[in-house]
């Protein structure tokens, strides 16, 4: 069996797929690839089934050496590999591709045709960072088999990634709908400028900026799902993201739609962000559109 | 409602918790009205029926010292002696509400109402795995290592999950839990 040997993990470069799903009310949330949206580009640029297993890079990445002929694609953030990105790549035997610090947001994902076999744990081979669910971050020296599962022909469009990429990597608006709790709140959400906190990780996306009050009223600990945004009471937002606790006790004045779950594995520590409140039926139609482009791949 | 709901195509995950379920599922298969029409459905045709016969799991706790490191707080707190405090604790059944916030962590309901303190003020970072522990009202163990603001009042040596198993908890929403004191409680 072919595989890939790490010659250097970089920051934190984890194996993901799109992760493990029906685990919640056991208080498993799903983790998986924090930018979904390019895990599954990556996947289907190789000619794998989109939630085939990857390594998800943060912002830098690591060096990988390839001990037979394969395909790859990189998707997501630029990390200067000097390689073409969103198209599929053709490696050598013996190559190493040598990712570096990322050139816009947060995450790379590196996609290999035949998708890396790596062990599953409750039907996926997510690594949940916080709990070791799934295994841990690649070290070096750590090898990994390379599966043969692809189902269909690399593709290999002109490089790069697509304008809505680009142009959601630049832009720090994410879009909203409104959360269970949203009648306890003003806009401050949508009048606040926020930056993201260097204490955000995986679990969640902490953000810094004027205080919201913090709400009256006694909340009892509900489910809460991916994106949404929590305001505890030192009035400071947390955006729940992909290893996000499964149930919670502070109040919600808005959930990040569907649509743009990519963009919040893409924020880095300092980027600004603010919100925008949409309809239901808008976030189902933007969601709508983004699948349309991603099967415009296959 | 989380049993009924378990493995329909587009239902992603359920949340239960104490008076509610969230249901996460995927826009691409399901819309709002369909869902509400599934859960309404469920809920007309399972309401009346019976819970399963609930499963007793009796959970071996060593109190104090090294292993409960809030003891003596919570006897301060609740004016009772770390042996009535350990006597109470022992001596009640509890019920599995749900098992949420992190992963497989079981939040039990029938803490006897003496024994509530409050949580601490700045959560440790490290709680140590087989916890047991108060928050509030509530009683829990720490399955994993975590970090963690409940009252520590001592630990089990009971693996309380086995990703073999299917599914992994040991302990599961219905279930009913007694802590069975062992070895001697140091203070």
């Amino acid at each position: 069996m072919s595989g890939l040997r790490v010659i250097s993990p970089g920051f934190l470069t984890t194996v993901q797929d799109l992760g493990r799903f029906g685990w919640a009310h056991f208080g498993v949330s799903a983790s998986g690839a924090a930018d979904a949206l390019a895990l599954r580009a990556g996947n289907l640029l190789v000619g794998n089934a989109e939630n085939a297993a990857a390594l998800e890079m943060t912002l830098l990445g690591g060096a990988f050496e390839f001990d037979a002929d394969t395909v790859i694609a990189l998707t997501g953030s630029d990390f200067g590999a000097g390689l073409p990105t969103w198209s599929a790549v053709d490696i050598k035997a013996g190559q190493t591709v040598r990712c570096g610090a990322t050139q816009s947001g947060a995450r790379c994902y590196l996609a290999v045709r035949g998708g890396i076999a790596a062990p599953q744990s409750m039907g996926s081979a997510s690594v949940h960072v916080m709990t070791g669910v799934g295994g841990r971050a690649l070290r070096k020296g750590d090898a990994l088999e390379i599966g043969n599962e692809a189902v269909r022909l690399p593709r290999r469009p002109a490089p790069g990634a697509p304008e809505f990429v680009r142009s959601g990597l630049r832009n720090g608006m994410l879009r909203v709908t409104a959360g269970p709790q949203a009648a306890w709140f003003q806009d401050e959400l949508y009048t606040g400028a926020w930056v993201v906190s260097e204490e955000s990780n995986r679990m969640g996306i902490r953000l810094r900026g004027p205080a919201i009050p913090s709400p009256s009223g006694h909340m009892i600990t509900e489910g809460v799902p991916l994106g949404a945004i929590q305001v505890p009471p030192d009035g400071q937002p947390i955006v729940l993201f992909v290893e996000h606790q499964t149930t919670g006790g502070y109040p919600k004045p808005a959930n990040v739609i569907s649509a743009d779950f990519w963009r919040l594995g893409q924020l880095r520590p300092r980027d600004d962000v603010q919100f925008e409140q949409v309809t239901m039926e808008d976030a189902i139609e933007l969601l709508r559109d983004q699948e349309q482009w991603l099967y415009s791949l296959v | 409602m989380t049993r009924c709901l378990v493995g329909v195509r587009g239902i992603l995950n359920l949340h239960p918790a104490y008076t509610s379920v969230l249901v996460d599922f995927d826009p691409r298969r399901l819309t709002h009205s369909m869902v509400e029409a599934l859960v309404r459905e469920q809920w007309a045709a399972h309401r009346d029926e019976a819970a399963p016969q609930p499963r007793v799991i009796e959970v071996p706790v060593r109190y104090g010292g090294e292993f409960g490191p809030d003891l003596p707080d919570v006897a301060r707190h609740t004016g009772l002696s770390v042996e009535r405090v350990i006597e109470l604790h022992s001596g009640a059944d509890y019920l599995v509400y749900f098992v949420g916030f992190s992963t497989f962590f079981p939040y039990l309901g029938g803490l006897p109402p003496e024994l509530a303190t409050p949580r601490l003020s700045a959560p440790r970072k490290h709680v140590p795995l087989g916890s047991v522990a108060i928050g509030g009202a509530q009683a829990g163990i720490y399955p994993l290592a975590s970090p963690g603001g409940w009252r520590l009042i001592g630990r089990t040596p009971l693996p309380l999950f086995d990703l073999n198993n299917e599914p992994p908890p040991l302990l599961r929403m219905g279930d009913h839990v007694r802590f069975v004191p062992i070895g001697e409680a140091s203070v």
